[in-house]
């Protein structure tokens, strides 16, 4: 368990090394084109798609509006219905709060729902550090730690892997773990998660206390919300007697009736079905039922940061589907480790910046440039976040953050650009020259980094006002001599 | 925890409530200058739950489904659990001979047995979907957990159309588990597999009448 992102190197970086990678590139092509279809035909189905997007995004906005008065009222209900409620600014604190109910109840493992809150506070590397095992329950999740990798993606983090590289990894390395794969494990991969089933329902069974996190929390009811495919998640909150869910201040939704949006949005969008195989939902203790000890740890680290700024706050409608994820253009070629991040792609390029701040890493500065602002996250996204506006204004705080430095090339280069805009005859001086200069410009060192990633069209052979002036703006017929 | 009310500075630990108010004070100032957000839920145009749309929906995840009149349903469920050890919940108002009533059965002792009969508390057409909250004849989460073959007995009447009316009828405050097909995942190269923790066989007999 020690695979980490800290460290990455700028996005333009990761991203070159993982383009040449063709596994990877070929992986990633066939999984993103499947989920594409899937989520296309049964959003297909719903008559009303565009009126439930915009409900999705009107629940969020209300509940973020006023966060202040729906996370008192959550606290209280949870309160009430027996469960304990933590509030952690940041990462380290969750951690503690988790290894210190870990270690109050001597356990020296957990069981884990995926859960991306807990994986963007690096729980398990903390837990680890305590000397206690968290297991990670889903098969995707399983992979990348078995592994000892990065997730890749949210909803399926081992997305980069096929099932030949899965059954590779299952047969190596689930006997350091528990259980051991059948050494007569083929890449079939029913074969495959029946091997999963049992690995895993040593540590189901045996299991004392279970970290969580949720999908949605109810301010009105206290209920708790998880959507999962495997019944993982269901044994991780029903057989421990401890359960503690690490949850987002922005999981909040204000009314129990605001579910039926939420989960109609979300399978569709998600695993491109009707509805997910397994939904869970708890409101503290259910006597006689489940874990009698339920911990419920609300978690900043980073939120309010988002929440303040004006544009980008709606980003934390997300509820974390990845649709973004399977139709962007340069995720589908880059996988999502280049992202550096537990939130990769359209999401993460912008999410990663408003929960930390730009200006202060250069990896973070390089999210919002990784993106061709085609607009096709904005288009699928089920609470309709704004993706390329928030990154365009994302770059400008980039840029703001950085002044005062010496200027980039580009920078040079686009005020000289607006100078020979400016000019109708500097503008024609140009012209003259632009064939000469394009493919002088893929020479020289300094322009060459800006077309190395992009294509750079040849000039013209004749200006738009050399023509002008040899046709008399075509009334002369010449389409040329 | 313990019998007094807890205030939510009594349940939490040391330090917690300072965390508390700052992040409280943090939400304030960030959302001071927020515009005011008003929603008002969709007009719904409300149609009747088809229990045909709901049969074919939940055989569209490979579970097994079946339509019975109600006196044909204790031979139905029978035919279904023979050669298992079953399990069944208090209050289940089919009678299984043999099977062994849940009083707190261990996560190891349900492993052992094969099969589990309940009742719901909802069908919902459109997505195919079941709904428990664990209450008479559905019992505690685990029974319907554990077990390989969940074999669940839904009424006609219980079927609404969508989403929103199961939504409507259920209580928030109940544990609830929403089962679509049997347990599945779609984590190797996004195609779905049915079959890993949970129940591998889900059989849903819609009783009419």
């Amino acid at each position: 368990m020690g695979a980490t992102f800290v460290g990455m190197p700028v996005f333009p970086v990761a991203a070159r090394a993982a383009l040449a990678d063709t596994q990877l590139r070929h992986n990633l092509a066939h999984a993103t084109g499947t989920i594409r279809g899937k989520r296309a035909r049964v959003v297909g189905e719903v008559t009303d798609w565009e009126d439930l997007r915009t409900a999705g995004a009107a629940i969020k906005d209300v509940a973020l509006a006023d966060l202040e008065q729906h996370l008192v009222q959550l606290e209280a209900r949870l309160t009430e219905q027996g469960a304990v409620v933590h509030w952690a600014r940041d990462g380290d604190e969750a951690n503690r709060i988790v290894a210190d109910i870990a270690k109050a109840h001597q356990v020296d493992e957990v069981v884990k729902v995926k859960s991306m809150a807990t994986q963007e506070i690096g729980l398990n590397e903390a837990l680890a550090e305590e000397g206690i095992a968290a297991w990670e329950t889903d098969l995707a999740e399983l992979i990348v730690q078995l592994g000892d990798d990065l997730p890749s993606h949210i909803l399926v983090p081992a997305i980069h892997r096929n099932r030949a590289e899965i059954r590779r990894i299952f047969l190596d390395r689930m006997s350091s773990a528990g259980r051991p794969a059948p050494a007569t494990l083929t890449d079939d991969p029913p074969e495959l998660a029946a091997a999963a089933r049992l690995h895993l329902r040593e540590k189901f069974l045996r299991a004392k206390m279970a970290v969580s996190g949720a999908n949605f929390a109810v301010a009105e009811t206290g209920t708790l919300v998880v959507v999962e495919s495997e019944g993982n998640g269901r044994m991780c909150l029903t057989l421990p007697e401890v359960l503690v869910s690490v949850v987002g201040i922005e999981k909040v939704v204000p009314t129990w009736a605001d579910l039926d949006v939420f989960l109609r949005l979300l399978p569709r969008s998600s695993t491109g079905e009707r509805m997910n195989p397994y939904t869970s939902t708890w409101a503290g203790v259910t006597p006689g039922d489940g874990p009698q000890e339920v911990h419920v740890v609300l978690l900043d680290n980073g939120r309010t940061r988002a929440l303040a700024d004006d544009l980008g706050r709606q980003a934390l409608r997300c509820i974390r589907c990845s649709a973004c994820l399977n139709v962007c253009p340069v995720y589908e070629r880059v996988g999502g480790h280049a992202y550096g991040s537990v939130y990769p792609g359209p999401i993460g390029a912008i999410l990663n910046p408003l929960l930390h701040g730009v200006g202060e890493n250069a990896q973070t500065d390089s999210l919002p440039y990784a993106s061709s602002l085609c607009g096709a996250c904005y288009e699928v996204c089920p609470v309709k976040i704004d993706i390329p506006s928030i990154l365009v204004d994302l770059r400008a705080q980039v840029v703001d953050a950085h002044r005062g430095q010496r200027p980039k090339v580009e920078a040079v280069a686009m005020k000289g650009a607006s100078a020979t805009f400016g000019s109708a005859k500097r503008l024609g001086f140009a012209e003259r020259f632009a064939r000469l200069g394009t493919s002088m410009a893929r020479r020289i060192p300094v322009a060459s980094a800006w077309t190395g990633a992009r294509d750079l069209p040849s000039g013209p052979t004749e200006s738009f006002r050399a023509w002008w002036r040899r046709t008399d703006g075509g009334r002369n017929g010449g389409r040329g001599e | 925890m313990s019998d007094a009310p807890a205030s939510p500075e009594m349940s939490s630990a040391p330090g917690a409530s300072s965390a508390r108010e700052e992040i409280l004070a943090r939400v304030r100032a960030a959302t001071a200058a927020a515009p005011a957000v008003e929603y008002a839920a969709p007009v719904r145009t409300r149609t009747a739950g088809s229990v045909d749309l709901f049969v074919e929906r939940v055989a569209d995840y490979r579970a097994v489904v079946e339509r019975c009149h109600a006196d044909e349903l204790t031979q139905r469920v029978l035919a279904v659990v023979e050669g298992c050890s079953v399990v069944v919940p208090a209050g289940l108002r089919v009678e299984v001979p043999d099977a062994v009533l849940d009083t707190g059965l261990s996560a190891l002792e349900l492993d052992d047995i094969d099969a589990v009969v309940t009742e719901a508390t909802v069908g919902i057409a459109e997505t195919g979907t079941i709904v428990l909250d664990h209450g008479a004849g559905q019992g505690r989460r685990a029974i319907t957990l554990v077990p390989d073959r969940h074999v669940c007995v839904v009424r006609a009447d219980q079927v609404v159309a969508d989403v929103q009316d199961a939504v409507a009828m259920l209580d928030p405050n109940r544990a609830q588990t929403w089962i679509s097909g049997p347990s599945a995942t779609s984590d190797i190269e996004l195609n779905r597999v049915e079959g890993v923790h949970g129940p591998r066989h889900l059989h849903v007999i819609v009783v009419d009448g």
